[in-house]
């Protein structure tokens, strides 16, 4: 594995300098990343609640997931939905800001640190603080469209205000994106706008021929990056259903708040939670990883084909 | 005389649009900083005014902040993030920073085998390998424990190392081989000729790790929900309402108080910051 080639001036490096150097990381990617992911698959087809050895049960838990599971496709389209809305809200939010941005001479570090100080924000501290807010009975949000004459929603209580909510704090947390399009749009050779005006180009023009093709890697970057974050979204819609609803509970207990208000918020990765460490039903949660993983493998490809940084040929 | 007409009109729209620019910026920015402002308003608020829809506090509650502390173990939640994030932090970089190197400069026979499956393992969703790894930290009994978040990033975080060998590209080689030349060892030229060198990478890398091990929720809840005594303070602010009602102005003081170390921190290491966000996405 770890035989040198000699290349040119460079001196030859001792084999054990590579092993001692990289021997722990390629342990921790046996014993954290490839034996559970072949052990899962594994577990799949097993009946196991950690007390008793699995169980070998044939292909029973994927039949379950397939016909029978009551919420899985509930959680599965409710995960579909936070990719389909609040990846592209996010990336177009990030990217307009981004736009204005660039054009700001004057404080422009005030104004950056402005609009990306809420992505320093933790998750868990941005959702309470949301949940507030915009809580219907005395929320400063409320309050303050009632001076507008507008009667606000129940947000975070109302099962068809719950996940809109959460895109408005996707929107407010959008920061992270916005300072790689920010860089994407600095790094765009000034002659080129310079080249498309004598042209005669119009100002959508130059945004069209000579913004988007410069910035479409960063682009490509954040959608599927954003969509496998998507996939996972479990911290912010759990710890609102447990704020909004206003009860506490740990193990079992937290599988009957999950999703609060009526399975709205309940994602795909919460109902793997649930049925792995709540219920115990470990084979049955492995079936539900795997699908999981197949599904995010096909968006890991696409990533891992059209991103530079992601292909490892520069290591030269 | 057309000359200066259509200067003076052009100047005239530039001010035009630097106007509506910046109106656009401060509406922007009102929405942007407005729920942190209200956030710290409200937790200045005694309990009842906070139950009532107000925002401006009518007495200044800053006792607040130290009824927190006796109301809740907001001490014990604090020293258990600055143990696991210190800790992840420590072990992270003794791990992945060699690995990094090596990745980024030495050309061995499955080199690309490994960098792949570091890309795969950043980017798949955790869920998808969490049980078999829950039940390894299980036959452990290390479970009830932060342990099993902290302990694996002695070897290697997949994040990190990606990070780090990113930055380790950008340094030119001359002064790695300039070393060797000079008699240095392999070693000697990590530890005197590039770490240096790469200390902003480094310091990226760290930040993040830190940051990350501070705002988990998933783990902790994965590993430490069942056993009170080792909640970090996400965990803890994320269930706090839940178990305490309808305590507005303690619950946003305690938020307050997690997003407080974050914002410091990052405001020490601002550029740092930027460059390490942009290298993961942009450059390479």
């Amino acid at each position: 594995m770890t035989v040198l080639e000699n290349r040119g001036r460079r001196s030859r490096r001792p084999q054990w300098f590579i092993l001692a150097m990289l021997g722990p990381a390629i342990a921790g990617l046996v014993i954290f990343f490839v034996y559970p992911l072949v052990a899962s698959i594994f577990y799949s087809f097993t009946r196991f609640d950690l007390v008793s050895p699995p169980e070998f049960i044939g292909l029973r838990n994927y039949e379950y997931l397939f016909t029978k599971d009551p919420k899985v496709w509930i959680a599965a389209g409710n995960t579909l939905w936070f990719v389909v809305v609040l990846v592209p809200v996010r990336i177009l939010t990030a990217l307009g800001v981004a736009f204005l941005l660039v054009r700001v001479r004057a404080a422009s570090g005030f104004w950056r640190t402005v609009f990306y100080l809420p992505a320093l924000v933790p998750s868990v501290a941005g959702v309470v603080a949301f949940v507030f807010l915009f809580n219907p009975g005395t929320g400063p949000v409320n309050l303050i469209l009632k001076t507008f004459g507008i009667q606000g929603p129940l947000w975070f209580n109302d099962p068809a205000w719950s996940k809109p909510s959460l895109v408005l704090l996707g929107i407010w947390v959008m920061g992270d994106i916005m300072i790689i399009f920010l860089a994407g749009l600095l790094d765009v050779p000034q002659e080129q706008y310079e080249a498309a005006s004598l042209d005669g180009a119009r100002s959508w023009q130059k945004g069209w021929y000579v913004t988007l093709p410069a910035i479409s890697p960063v682009l490509v970057f954040a959608v599927v990056t954003g969509v496998i974050a998507a996939l996972q979204y479990f911290t912010e819609a759990a710890v609102a259903s447990t704020v909004a609803s206003g009860k506490a509970g740990v193990g079992e207990g937290a599988s009957a708040i999950l999703g609060y208000p009526d399975n709205s918020l309940l994602t795909y990765t919460q109902w793997l939670y649930v049925r792995g460490f709540g219920n115990y039903q470990l084979g049955y949660a492995s079936a539900l990883a795997v699908l999981l993983f197949v599904v995010a493998a096909l968006f890991l490809v696409v990533l891992m084909r059209r991103v530079k940084a992601f292909t490892p040929e520069e290591a030269s | 005389m057309t000359a200066p007409i259509a200067l003076r009109r052009a100047r005239g729209r530039g001010a035009l649009s630097w106007i509506a620019q910046h109106i656009v910026l401060v509406t922007l920015a009102v929405l942007f900083l407005g729920p942190v402002a209200l956030v710290v308003l409200t937790s200045l608020m005694s309990n009842e005014q906070a139950l009532t829809a107000s925002i401006i506090p009518r007495t200044w509650e800053w006792s607040n902040y130290v009824t927190v502390f006796r109301d809740v173990p907001l001490a014990r939640w604090f020293g258990n993030s600055a143990f696991y994030a210190t800790l992840a932090t420590l072990f992270m970089l003794v791990s992945s920073v060699p690995a990094a190197y090596v990745l980024a400069r030495v050309k061995f026979r499955g080199a690309n085998v490994i960098f792949v499956a570091i890309i795969v393992a950043m980017l798949l969703p955790p869920q998808v390998t969490a049980i078999p790894v829950y039940v390894m930290w299980s036959q452990l009994h290390l479970t009830g424990t932060l342990w099993p978040l902290i302990l694996p990033n002695l070897l290697g975080d997949a994040f990190s190392i990606f990070l780090l060998r990113q930055f380790f590209l950008t340094i030119p080689r001359e002064y790695a081989d300039a070393a060797r030349i000079d008699g240095c060892t392999e070693w000697g030229v990590l530890l005197r000729v590039i770490a240096p060198m790469a200390r902003p990478g480094i310091a990226a890398a760290a930040i993040f790790m830190f940051f990350n091990s501070w705002n988990d929720y998933y783990g902790p809840l994965l590993y430490a929900s069942e056993n009170e005594v080792a909640w970090p303070v996400a965990y803890g602010l994320a269930t706090f309402r839940g178990a305490h009602g309808t305590d507005w102005s303690i619950t946003m003081a305690i938020t307050v108080l997690v997003m407080i170390p974050v914002v410091v921190i990052f405001f020490f290491a601002q550029r740092v910051f930027v460059e390490g966000i942009t290298l993961t996405g942009v450059k390479g």
